[in-house]
């Protein structure tokens, strides 16, 4: 293994540092914890917090900041973080209109999360939960615990954030996260492992002519492996699956392009010139585009395609101003 | 059949099982989940070797329900709030108690096996660690009745929790991080039906 680290063990807690003091006007740590929050508290308004394994960077705490989230909290690497830890983010960002959190569905982190929220019912403050399930790799129907969640848990972050910062009720941002998540899908492949440090080696074997298609965010194998194939044959294949998903027919989308950690923003681009060529020749208008890293897997090179079916409200709520370390809308 | 002094040590030998065999949980979590179980648990159990010492004295329940909370604090995924639970339903059975026959054990066990389920909604053949705990706990239970002494019938245990873990072998996970692997979850032992296999050999050799 080869990383640019210390120390195996301070990982989690190094990035979390290095974050805080690269943007301290936008966010802030609580003491003794890998929480972070907003450096000014929002009040008055309904609070979101999201969170996860680390290793995603800038997933979750990229995120914390004017039109997004107001908590994110980072577990060890590929790990949920543990419910003393959400409690905090909780108690700390609470406010008497409530708490959002927005949870992407593993079984760890809905287990985790889920307990921090009876802690913190325990203790008077009002707290829903919505679980972000885009991931169309995997079949949610019968064998698995349903989807996974995946990037398009950013739009969710941006849009149910917008819809925070205008002073919506906690009834009313969790409505519109559900509306985001019931029109959100996603697909990812990879060409390479990722390596969680702790492992110190990787997760699955991959040979020189494969991809994995369908893989996790955390490392995890995917549906199938099979032999390599040219950038806009991979797209083809992701997006087929993502379309026959829900009835994209005749609708507005917004498109992210995520890069999984390793691969040059170059290979994003032509996979973005693709996606936009076929939803064109589909007759699917596209409103908003991101192409970057926005929902990482370590070293892992890949990437991911998400589709949001916009209406009116999800559009102005895209289009509102955000302004976090690593998601601005100006 | 144990006082509060020998739960302790049982404990330390829980925290050793894991920590001997954290990297084979490891490396059994890489091919159907995400590569941490083994460095996950013993970060837990290392916790809770350092709180133990401070446990001394304090009876059964407070004991096993400061282990629930350390694994809680410090596990993360979803092994902590499994095992968490776990300890923390059993240490409300054991509350206020010193010291605890068979009888106790098995309601301990029942009660670690209806935490588990509570928080993770498992049930047998789903590829968990309930496939390992539910046999286990039915082998002790008939043990108990047939009157064996805790060596003999916790040998029971740990033997049918080995066959659970074979039985995990055999069938598709539909729960966990293993259920989205599919088919290809076939052939892989699954690693929370081995740690509880671990952490109850180590009560074993206790007796």
């Amino acid at each position: 293994m080869k990383k640019i680290i210390n120390d195996v063990g301070q990982v989690e807690e190094q990035m979390v540092e290095g974050l805080v003091k690269a943007y301290p006007d936008y966010v802030k740590r609580i003491d003794g914890t890998t929480v972070v929050t907003r450096s000014q508290k929002k009040t008055g308004k309904v609070a979101l917090i999201s969170g996860g394994g680390s290793g995603h960077e800038p997933a979750h705490a990229g995120y914390v900041g004017k039109g997004m989230l107001d908590a994110a909290v980072a577990g060890a690497v590929f790990t949920s973080p543990t419910p003393d830890q959400v409690f905090e983010g909780i108690k700390e960002i609470a406010t008497d209109q409530g708490v959002l959190m927005v949870v992407k569905n593993y079984t760890g982190d809905v287990m985790n999360f889920e307990m921090a929220a009876d802690m913190a019912r325990d203790e008077g403050i009002k707290v829903d939960e919505v679980v972000v399930n885009d991931d169309v790799a995997v079949d949610g129907s019968l064998y698995t615990v349903g989807r996974r969640g995946i990037a398009g848990t950013v739009f969710v972050h941006k849009i149910a954030g917008a819809k925070a910062e205008e002073g919506a009720s906690l009834e009313e941002v969790k409505a519109v996260a559900e509306k985001v998540i019931a029109n959100v899908r996603s697909m990812s492949m990879a060409i390479t492992p990722c390596t969680v440090p702790a492992a110190g080696k990787p997760g699955f074997e991959i040979a020189e002519d494969e991809m994995e298609i369908g893989i996790g965010i955390h490392g995890e194998p995917g549906t199938h492996k099979e032999k390599m194939q040219k950038a806009d044959q991979i797209v083809d294949q992701l997006l087929t699956k993502i379309l026959a998903d829900i009835d994209y027919s005749g609708s507005e989308v917004a498109v992210m392009i995520n890069g999984c950690g390793a691969t040059p923003l170059m290979e994003l681009l032509i996979v973005n010139n693709h996606v936009s060529d076929v939803l064109k020749d589909k007759g699917i208008k596209v409103y908003r585009t991101f192409v970057g890293e926005y929902m990482t897997s370590l070293e892992m090179e890949g990437f991911s395609i998400s589709l949001l079916k916009l209406d009116d409200e999800m559009k102005k709520l895209l289009d509102a101003t955000a302004d976090t370390p690593a998601f601005k809308v100006l | 059949m144990t006082d509060n002094t020998k739960v302790i040590e049982i404990i330390k030998a829980m925290a050793g099982i894991i920590h001997e065999n954290a990297q084979f949980l490891t490396d059994l979590d890489a091919p159907i989940g995400d590569n941490d179980h083994g460095i996950n648990m013993d970060r837990g159990f290392r916790k809770v070797l350092e709180d133990l010492p401070g446990l001394e004295g304090k009876d059964i329940g407070a004991i096993l329900k400061k282990v629930g909370m350390d694994l809680v604090s410090t596990v993360g995924g979803s092994s902590g709030p499994l095992y968490g639970t776990a300890f923390m339903k059993a240490g409300a059975v054991a509350a206020g108690k010193n010291e605890i026959d068979a009888n106790d054990f098995i309601a301990i066990m029942d009660a670690a096996l209806g935490g588990v389920q509570l928080r993770g909604k498992a049930e047998k053949g789903e590829k968990t660690m309930v496939d390992a705990m539910i046999p286990a706990i039915e082998a002790m239970k008939k043990g108990v009745e047939e009157g064996k002494a805790p060596g003999e019938f916790l040998k029971d245990g740990v033997a049918a929790a080995k066959e659970g873990v074979e039985y995990t072998k055999t069938i598709i996970a539909t729960k966990g991080r293993a259920s989205y692997v599919g088919e290809r979850s076939i052939g892989h032992q699954d690693p929370g039906a081995t740690s509880f296999t671990f952490v109850l050999e180590a009560i074993a050799a206790a007796y």
